[in-house]
């Protein structure tokens, strides 16, 4: 014979089932796929390293001086081939401050995600675990919560801190208050989705099984359920870091998001906005395509994962 | 006292429409180490006796009256605290489809280690050990790699018989089996049926065996109970139910069996079905269907009535044993 049988004592290993997973089979024979983990992990790389690769820090007011300012980029005639990119309305080098940008704009994506999906998958577990007046009442504080847009919510909350405790502690709790807005006003989200797959899933012998054995409902929900239902979690997850994301660019862009000082690729569009008709295009335009494709290339994996992980929608 | 004694059980079922009785008049009872079938049709209310034992109606179910007494403590009337201490660990139970009743995401060493350190204080490797243990005694072939495997990499006998290792875990005193061997092929059924028997025997566990198979009753069972729209119709020493049906219900199962057809005939059956709960006739719950119908049938509910080892409850059978025992009188005095 020449294929080799594997050994039955020889279990295959984590990496081993992986390479055998129908995720990496599937990821192998998707081109769209490839393309958007390799740039999404581009930007991932570029966001952890940015002090490492950015030429100057944009946070240090010691290395931008304003007589730079709204330089074109290298391949613009009078440009500084020390500024890639150009730079910016105060003289700093644009390439540095997109770098340090798409980290604060990935930082708050990602935080704001984690944080609705621990409101979102607790709210949802206990209503469809529950079932009857729980439920009714988390669903209807859903209800409620997705009745005001998130934007709405924000800007109101956001608009208040800053009347209220002024400005200068709200640049310095800009980047927090953000994510708390936006982890909070985007729970529901992850609550339907996630009761509505325990509720399918609780009709499952194994959920009696485990009741049987004298299990704990937090153990049976958490430990049980939970795990069942990480698809659908795993699919909105990039979904709703790409709105995070694009969430706080909005709210950048109408003030309300990081402060200038700071900026992340929302407020970076924002403030070259007002030089846009004086001809310096770059300061929107780069960060801006650098924002789309970013959102771009996550929601094309969630479109991936979303196919790859529910088995109805094989494509032969 | 009896290990387990079930009380005059009545469990109801709260829907929109109103309120349906699932089972009434449940009186039977367990001693330690015996076997009990219990026999119906779809829909007589067997997995709901079973899961009200553990007290584990799922909504709208609930145990409307009676007692369930497992070692004179009502378990109808326990906390849930108390039920938990209980549940898996005194009285444990094993389903139908192996499939779905493992977790498909944990392997099999998670769930039943996970089993283990919710009734014991012990360590994870001691909880470990235990499992291999177990698995040895269902005879999985190399439970120490098995244990490491998810449900999907197993075969289905091999799935149940994980499913009854984990039902003796805690070595529990009594195990519901609600159709254990229903989801498996013959061969199978066979293994894991004499598997459960020698288990029980050893250990001298109690066994609940629900089942609509009247073949695996007779060899594994010594007491029996025919069940028919949530009542009791006829129970006791399974030998005298199979040899000498008396509940015109149950001699209908016993002709249905195919081997009870002649060659080139049609099979057997009982004609009807079952009556939904929701609207069951007056009378003896069978009468519909029932080829000895009498008029107290459609207007009185059947005591039960005592013949040979077993309680009857048919006003037919009530009948027959009156006019013999006139009869015998008659004898006498003649």
């Amino acid at each position: 014979m020449s294929e080799q049988i594997q050994p039955l004592d020889a279990p295959p290993s984590a990496w081993q089932r992986f390479l055998d997973s129908h995720l990496w089979h599937s990821f192998t024979k998707d081109r769209v796929a490839q393309f958007s983990l390799l740039i999404f992990a581009a930007y991932a790389i570029m966001a952890l390293l940015a002090p490492l690769i950015a030429p100057y820090n944009p946070y240090d007011p010691a290395q931008i001086d304003i007589l730079n300012a709204e330089m074109p980029p290298s391949w613009e005639a009078g440009s500084d081939p020390a500024f890639w990119l150009g730079t910016d309305a105060q003289g700093r080098d644009l390439w540095s401050t997109i770098l340090y940008g798409t980290r604060v704009s990935l930082t708050i994506g990602l935080c704001a995600v984690v944080l609705q999906a621990l409101i979102g998958i607790v709210i949802g577990l206990l209503a469809g675990y529950r079932g009857g007046r729980i439920d009714s009442l988390l669903m209807r504080f859903a209800d409620v919560q997705l009745s005001f847009s998130t934007m709405m919510v924000a800007i109101v909350v956001l608009a208040v801190f800053q009347a209220t405790f002024g400005t200068e502690l709200y640049q310095e709790l800009a980047m927090v208050m953000l994510i708390l807005v936006i982890g909070i006003a985007e729970w529901p989200q992850y609550a339907r989705t996630i009761r509505a797959s325990v509720l399918a899933e609780k009709k499952k012998e194994y959920v009696d099984a485990a009741r049987v054995i004298g299990l704990k409902a937090p153990r049976i929900m958490f430990r049980h359920i939970l795990p069942n239902t990480l698809s659908p979690i795993l699919v909105i997850s990039t979904v709703q870091v790409a709105n995070a994301i694009i969430a706080e660019a909005s709210l950048s862009f109408l003030g309300l998001g990081m402060p200038v000082s700071e900026p992340s690729l929302g407020s970076l569009i924002s403030s070259g906005f007002e030089y846009i008709f004086s001809g310096s295009w770059w300061i929107t335009v780069i960060p801006g395509a650098v924002l789309i494709s970013l959102v771009l290339v996550m929601n094309l994996l969630g479109d991936w994962l979303r196919d790859v992980l529910n088995p109805k929608l094989y494509k032969g | 006292m009896a290990l387990l004694e079930v009380n005059n059980l009545e469990v109801r079922f709260g829907l929109r429409s109103g309120e349906v009785t699932a089972l009434r008049d449940i009186n039977f009872s367990l001693e330690r180490g015996e076997r009990l079938g219990v026999v119906g049709e779809s829909g007589a209310g067997k997995s709901v006796l079973g899961f009200s034992i553990l007290n584990l109606l799922s909504k709208p179910g609930y145990i409307a009256g009676g007692e369930i007494l497992f070692e004179g403590q009502n378990l109808a009337a326990m906390s849930p605290k108390q039920l938990r201490s209980i549940r898996g660990n005194r009285i444990s139970m094993i389903f139908q489809d192996p499939m779905m009743t493992l977790n498909p995401v944990l392997t099999i060493g998670q769930q039943m280690v996970e089993c283990l350190l919710a009734h014991r204080r012990i360590s994870r490797t001691d909880a470990r050990r235990i499992a291999v243990q177990k698995l040895k005694q269902v005879q999985i072939p190399s439970p120490e790699t098995r244990i490491d495997q998810y449900p999907h990499e197993l075969s289905g006998g091999m799935r149940q018989r994980i499913v009854i290792a984990i039902g003796l875990l805690m070595d529990p005193d009594i195990i519901i089996a609600d159709e254990p061997t229903t989801a498996l092929d013959v061969t199978i059924q066979a293994e894991i049926m004499d598997l459960m028997l020698d288990l029980c025997e050893r250990n001298s566990v109690a066994l609940m065996l629900i089942t609509h198979d009247l073949g695996i009753v007779s060899q594994m069972t010594r007491q029996a109970m025919v069940m028919y729209a949530g009542r009791i119709i006829e129970q006791g020493p399974t030998k005298e139910i199979i040899n000498d049906a008396q509940h015109p219900y149950t001699q209908g199962l016993m002709n249905a069996l195919p081997q009870m057809a002649l060659p080139g005939q049609r099979l057997n059956q009982i004609r009807g079905s079952m009556p939904p709960l929701q609207n069951i006739p007056t009378g003896c719950a069978f009468n519909p269907r029932c080829d000895y119908v009498m008029d107290a049938c459609r207007h009185e509910l059947p005591g039960f009535t005592r013949s040979g080892g077993c309680r009857v409850a048919c006003h037919m059978v009530a009948q027959m044993k009156l006019e013999e025992e006139a009869a015998a009188r008659a004898l006498e005095v003649n």
